[in-house]
Formats: structure tokens, C-alpha cells, sequence
């Protein structure tokens, strides 16, 4: 199974309310990453706040630093290699990296039921 | 003294900075140490006087009073144990990731969170170590973790994956990631705490109404998560006798007994005890058997009438707050140090010379201000209530981002909600409404922002500047802190009272600002007893004890100061507050 690591920038609250605004993004991100775990991922979560060795010890993610810095987070690596960046993966990505059973389709009854015809 | 009868191992001493907490806890200490019993003083205070009490250096270590057979005391300090936990998370990294980012890593563990967490976990030994609640039967804190603290401690949801695995996941508690502990340990410290055959918990208060009603919301919130055992103690009541010949201490008489007869009515329930003002500051043994003690103490000749040297007063900095007519003002301090009314006599003294004025306040009794409504043509008021813009903020969180999340989720949402940051945003976002009208008139606000909360709303605030630069339309984006940074259009006032903690906490607000790029503009002493002139000795040895306060401020702290005397009356209606800035 494939590991999927996302480093964050610092928070001081993982929630993120203690921002100007609550990042919405987070707010779900957190509730998908426990939901992943659940399914048996192997996904971790590195908040730069908390954990900084992680980000200077692993040479991917400080070169991404040391290019694009801490605007450019979060950053998600998939067996070490960069699968996405600055937006927090979808559930859908996580089931698809970490190669968990797709979830039921939500609207089941509409067209998209067969899962083929919405792409 | 209630508070001292049948004393469980460990007593906690709460309340805000100036009430007399490390007095009480020294005292308590020497008594029960009289009493033949061995005893640890723990304190937390930052003025760290507790050496200076009992004439020896303590510091972090545990070390004998040699003047006091059976007690030991320890000496720690909150800042410094967050600094160690700052330098052991940011140190290794330091160098090797860029300044940028090891800058926004250190400001996010510069709150008031990580400096309580921090203090925590100084506190967990102590009460979780075996031998040494075999070497001492009491263990005294003058200080006590807040509620905010304990809850997130008691939270499963906080502990996912957390310290059991060492990997930080999880909201204010994120600071525990660079603590050491076990989980265990920290459940029995909370146990500890929440246990009455253990725990005692003392809260101290003046006669005010401010101070009165910050214990009331110390005791709900730390009844409500376990801690039953709490007394009352009110601190430094102007004795009657002192009444007789002075019109001062007469005012100050019948105000604190009036605060005392309006008690909130959850503290009624208290075992509750008076201490008496004391003409000193208390060092020396002798003095700390005295606090206790219910008999008069004698007073000391009277020094010669402190002579207080000439002062500024308010009307000299609202002379140089005129300048270009319109502008933000922020009236800065810990609570109970009368902020509102020094913004109300900075409001009226402009409005009287005849500019635009929008006094505005978050002080939850505001009825101060709610008398200068239409008292001036020029001069409009309004107000915001902290505890309204916190919940609507809450809710409109909960409801739109927390919609989704699962039960141990949405505590953890709650907690960080009812962090003191959340309320800090909320009342700022709906300040931040009111500063718009700066431009055009003089803005007065009974409030600011602390340096910590501006650097963390600005980090979003750097970012979108940054992109409304590269998109070519960004001359006019303005954050909170840019405002606030920018000398011409806001003044910060710094508010503050002569005494020592008050002082050193002014003085912690002070640099927190400097963190953030803002530069205090001047200060305030309020309700100083040494222009008041009063003829009661005991106010006058207390009067004299303020000079080595205001002198630090006038010499170290301050570029501009001001001192404005305690007032007979209440500083109620244009006619008094006019006067109280002319004095």
C-alpha cells in the first residue's frame, strides 16, 4: 500500500480558527484524513508548527521550501514524490493514492449511478 | 481564615495579575509550615518576588527558607519554560529551513497557549511525583491552569494519534507535541485536580466589580469540569476605621462594600474570607504571618507625605493626540485596569474641543459610556459585547465548517473555539468595522489586539497582499496590523496601574506590540493614590509605595506618560471624566 504524507503549514490550532477565517478546506481535510485512516491508509499529517524536523529532513519537501515557501503549502507526497500541491487532496484522491475501494457512489439512482457516463 | 481550615496536600491560588495571589500563597505557606507541617511553595509570578519575600534567590530548583523551619519553595517561570519548549521545536531546524519559515513556526507557539501548556507540564511533576508528596505534606501554586487548559486535557478527541504516537494532530494542545510526558501522566495531574480530598481551590478577588465577576466566570468554568472545592478570599479590604478621616478611603469604603453587597450570586455560595489592605507591600516573614491575621496591623509611623513629583496629566497627551483631527486610538491593558474610563476621558476631552469622536467599547458594563450617549453634540457612542460577536463567531463556524465533522471532531472544533484567541478575532472583526471611520474623525476604542493575534491574522494578510501586488490591483489593501503599524493614523495607550505586577504585565503587552511592529505611543497610570493626596495613613504608605512604580514607568517603559488620580467618585458623565483628564 502506498504512503501519503501532507505536510501543512504552521497552525497553531489544527482546526485552523484561530486564523482571521476558518479554512473551510481544512475543516473537511481533517474530517476525510480521519476518514481515510478509518479505511486503513497509510496517510500521515506533519504540522510545520509542530513538527519542523520532518520538513528540513526530507529533501523533497525542503527544496519545495527553499522554491516556493510556505505560501505554496500544503504538500502531498505520495511514496516520497510529489503528488499534489497547494490545495488540501479530496477524499476521492485519497481513496485513489492510497488504492483503498472506491466509495459507494452518493447519488446512487441518478446517472451518474453507473459511474461511467459524468466522467 | 476558612480558606486555611483542614487544607487538602495541594492548594491552588487563582486570579488575575495584582489581587495579592503570591502574598496569599506565601502566607498560607509560612502558616501551615508554623503549624509543623512541611511544605513546597510553588510560584509562578512573573515580578518572581517570592526570593525577595523570604531574602533568598530561589529559582528553578527547590530550595530551603532558611528563615522558615519545614518550607521549601520553587520558582518557575511560564515564559521561560516556553521558551525551552520554542527552542527545543524551532532549534534543530534553525538555519536549515528559511528564515521565513522558521519565523512563521516561532510565532506560532508565541501565545498564550503555549506559555500555559508549558507551565502545565511543570506543573504535571509535581503533582504526579510520589516521593515528593511524601516529603511535603501541602504543596502551595499561586497559580492555577485555566479551564481552557484542563478541558483540552480531558478531551479524547485531543489525544488521537497524539502523544501516544508523538505526532502532532491536534489543536491548541499542538504545544504538547514538544512536551515529554506521557498521557498517563497528564490524566493524573487532571485527576489530581479535580479531586476535593486532594485539591483546594482559592480564589482571590478584590472588592470590584470587574475583579468580582472575573472570579464568578473562574469559578463556573472550573466547577463545571470538576473542581469542587473552591473558596473565596477578597484581598485588600479598605478597612472602616480608615473611613473616618479621609474622604478618599471613605469613597473607596463605600464602592468596595457596595461591589461586595452586588456579588454574583454563584460566589455567594463560597466559603468566603476578608483580608484587610495592608499599608505594604508584603516581604519579610513577620509581614507574611501578619496578612493572615485578624488582628488590626499596627501601622507603622507614617513616612513624610510621599511627594509626588510633577506628573503629566491626560489633557498633556490628548495635546498631542490632536494632530491631524481624525485618527485611531486604542486604549491597551489587563482587565480591571480601567481602560473604558480612560477612553471615555479621552473621548469627551477631544469632543470638548470640538472634534468628531466615535467612542466605542467592549466593556460589558459599560453603563460609564452609555451615559455619555447625546451628552455631546460631536461625540457618538457604541458597543460591542465580547460574549455576543465570540458566539456568533462560534456558531457560524460550527454550523457552516464544522458541519461535517464527526463527534470527537466537532469537540475539538468547540475547544479551539472557546479559546481566549477566538474571542480576541471576533471582537477585533467587529472593531475592524468601526476603524473604516478613523479616515474622518477621531475613533476611541477601549480595546486592542494582542501583538500575538495581529502576527497570526497578518500571515493571511501577507499572503493576499502579495497576490493583489502581482495582480496589479493592490494599492489599497489594508490589514489590521498595517492600520495599527502606521503612526499617523493609530495611537496605542497603554494602561496601567502602580503597582508591581500591573506593571510587569503592561510591560509584557509592550513588547508583544514591539514583536509585531507597533510602537506603544504612550502610558497611562490609572487610579494612583499619590496625586490624590490622601490624609489616611494607611493610603498614604501605600501612595508612597507607588513612586518606585511610576518611576519605572516614567524612566523605562514610557516615551509619553500620564498619571490620573483615584477618584472619590465614580468618573460617571462628561462633568467628572472632563475633570479627571484636567485634574
Amino acid at each position: 500500500m502506498s504512503t501519503i504524507q501532507v505536510f501543512e503549514a504552521a497552525l497553531c490550532c489544527s482546526s485552523g480558527v484561530c486564523g482571521s477565517d476558518v479554512d473551510q478546506n481544512l475543516v473537511t481535510f481533517a474530517a476525510d484524513f480521519s476518514w481515510a485512516k478509518e479505511q486503513g491508509a497509510a496517510v500521515e499529517r506533519f504540522n510545520l508548527a509542530q513538527q519542523p524536523l520532518a520538513y528540513a529532513e526530507n529533501a523533497v519537501v525542503k527544496a519545495f521550501l527553499d522554491r516556493s515557501g510556505i505560501e505554496a503549502l500544503p504538500l502531498i507526497l505520495v511514496d516520497g514524490e510529489i503528488a499534489l500541491a497547494g490545495r488540501y487532496p479530496q477524499r476521492r484522491e485519497l481513496t485513489l493514492w492510497a488504492g483503498l475501494t472506491q466509495p459507494e457512489p452518493e447519488m446512487a439512482g441518478n446517472c451518474c449511478s453507473g459511474g461511467k457516463c459524468c466522467g | 481564615m476558612r480558606f486555611m481550615r483542614d487544607p487538602p496536600p495541594f492548594l491552588f491560588f487563582t486570579g488575575k495579575g495584582g489581587v495579592g495571589k503570591t502574598s496569599l500563597a506565601c502566607s498560607a505557606a509560612v502558616q501551615l509550615a508554623d503549624q509543623g507541617k512541611r511544605v513546597l511553595l510553588v510560584s509562578t509570578d512573573p515580578a518572581s518576588n517570592v526570593g525577595q519575600v523570604f531574602g533568598i534567590a530561589i529559582g528553578n530548583v527547590i530550595t530551603a527558607v532558611p528563615a522558615v523551619p519545614r518550607l521549601s519553595a520553587l520558582e518557575i517561570d511560564p515564559q521561560a519554560a516556553a521558551q525551552q519548549y520554542r527552542n527545543r521545536i524551532v532549534g534543530p531546524v534553525r538555519g536549515v529551513l528559511p528564515d521565513a519559515v522558521v519565523k512563521s513556526i516561532e510565532e506560532q507557539l508565541s501565545g498564550a497557549c503555549t506559555t500555559e501548556i508549558a507551565a502545565f507540564d511543570e506543573f504535571t511533576a509535581l503533582l504526579t511525583d510520589a516521593s515528593l508528596q511524601q516529603t511535603y505534606q501541602h504543596i502551595i501554586f499561586d497559580t492555577a491552569p485555566t479551564g481552557h487548559t484542563i478541558r483540552l486535557l480531558q478531551l479524547p478527541g485531543a489525544w488521537t494519534g497524539f502523544l501516544d504516537e508523538g505526532k502532532g494532530d491536534a489543536s491548541c494542545l499542538g504545544p504538547m507535541a514538544g512536551l515529554e510526558k506521557q498521557r498517563s501522566q497528564y490524566k493524573a495531574a487532571v485527576d489530581a485536580l479535580a479531586d476535593p480530598a486532594r485539591t483546594r481551590l482559592i480564589l482571590v478577588a478584590r472588592a470590584q466589580r470587574s475583579a468580582l465577576r472575573e472570579a464568578e466566570r473562574t469559578h463556573e468554568e472550573l466547577a463545571a469540569i470538576g473542581l469542587g472545592q473552591q473558596h473565596l478570599v477578597i484581598n485588600g479590604v479598605m478597612p472602616e476605621t480608615e473611613a473616618a478621616g479621609d474622604v478618599l478611603a471613605a469613597a473607596i469604603c463605600r464602592r468596595e462594600q457596595a461591589a461586595l453587597a452586588q456579588m454574583p450570586a454563584p460566589l455567594r455560595s463560597l466559603p468566603t474570607d476578608h483580608v484587610a489592605l495592608k499599608p505594604f507591600n508584603l516581604v519579610g516573614v513577620a509581614a507574611l504571618r501578619g496578612l493572615l491575621d485578624d488582628a488590626a496591623p499596627p501601622i507603622a509611623a507614617a513616612p513624610d507625605a510621599p511627594v509626588m513629583p510633577p506628573a503629566p496629566t491626560l489633557t498633556t497627551l490628548v495635546d498631542g493626540l490632536v494632530g491631524s483631527g481624525h485618527g485611531l486610538i486604542m486604549l491597551m491593558g489587563k482587565g480591571g485596569v480601567g481602560k473604558t474610563t480612560i477612553a471615555a476621558a479621552i473621548a469627551v476631552e477631544l469632543a470638548s474641543r470640538g472634534f468628531a469622536v466615535h467612542l466605542t467599547t467592549s466593556d460589558p458594563a459599560a453603563h460609564l459610556v452609555e451615559t455619555l450617549e447625546g451628552a455631546l453634540e460631536n461625540l457618538s457612542v457604541s458597543r460591542i459585547d465580547p460574549h455576543a460577536e465570540t458566539e456568533r463567531y462560534r456558531q457560524q463556524v460550527l454550523a457552516s465548517k464544522g458541519r461535517d465533522l464527526d463527534a470527537a471532531g466537532r469537540a475539538l472544533l468547540e475547544e479551539d473555539l472557546r479559546s481566549p484567541c477566538t474571542e480576541e478575532i471576533a471582537v477585533f472583526q467587529a472593531f475592524s468595522r468601526i476603524i473604516r471611520e478613523a479616515g474622518r474623525k477621531f475613533v476611541v476604542m477601549d480595546t486592542a489586539p494582542t501583538g500575538h493575534t495581529l502576527l497570526l491574522l497578518d500571515a493571511t494578510g501577507a499572503y493576499h497582499r502579495d497576490v493583489a501586488r502581482q495582480m496589479g490591483e493592490g494599492a489599497h489593501f489594508v490589514t489590521p496590523m498595517m492600520q495599527l503599524q502606521d503612526r499617523e493614523r493609530t495611537r496605542v495607550l497603554i494602561v496601567t496601574l502602580a503597582e508591581t505586577t500591573p506593571v510587569l504585565e503592561a510591560a509584557g503587552l509592550q513588547n508583544e506590540l514591539r514583536r509585531a511592529g507597533i510602537e506603544p505611543w504612550a502610558w497611562v497610570i490609572n487610579n494612583s493614590l499619590a496625586p490624590a493626596h490622601p490624609s489616611s495613613r494607611l493610603l498614604q504608605q501605600r501612595a508612597a509605595s507607588e513612586m518606585a512604580q511610576i518611576e519605572a514607568v516614567s524612566s523605562h517603559h514610557a516615551t509619553r506618560w500620564a498619571v490620573v488620580p483615584l477618584q472619590a467618585e465614580e468618573p460617571v458623565g462628561v462633568e467628572r471624566l472632563r475633570a479627571l483628564a484636567r485634574h
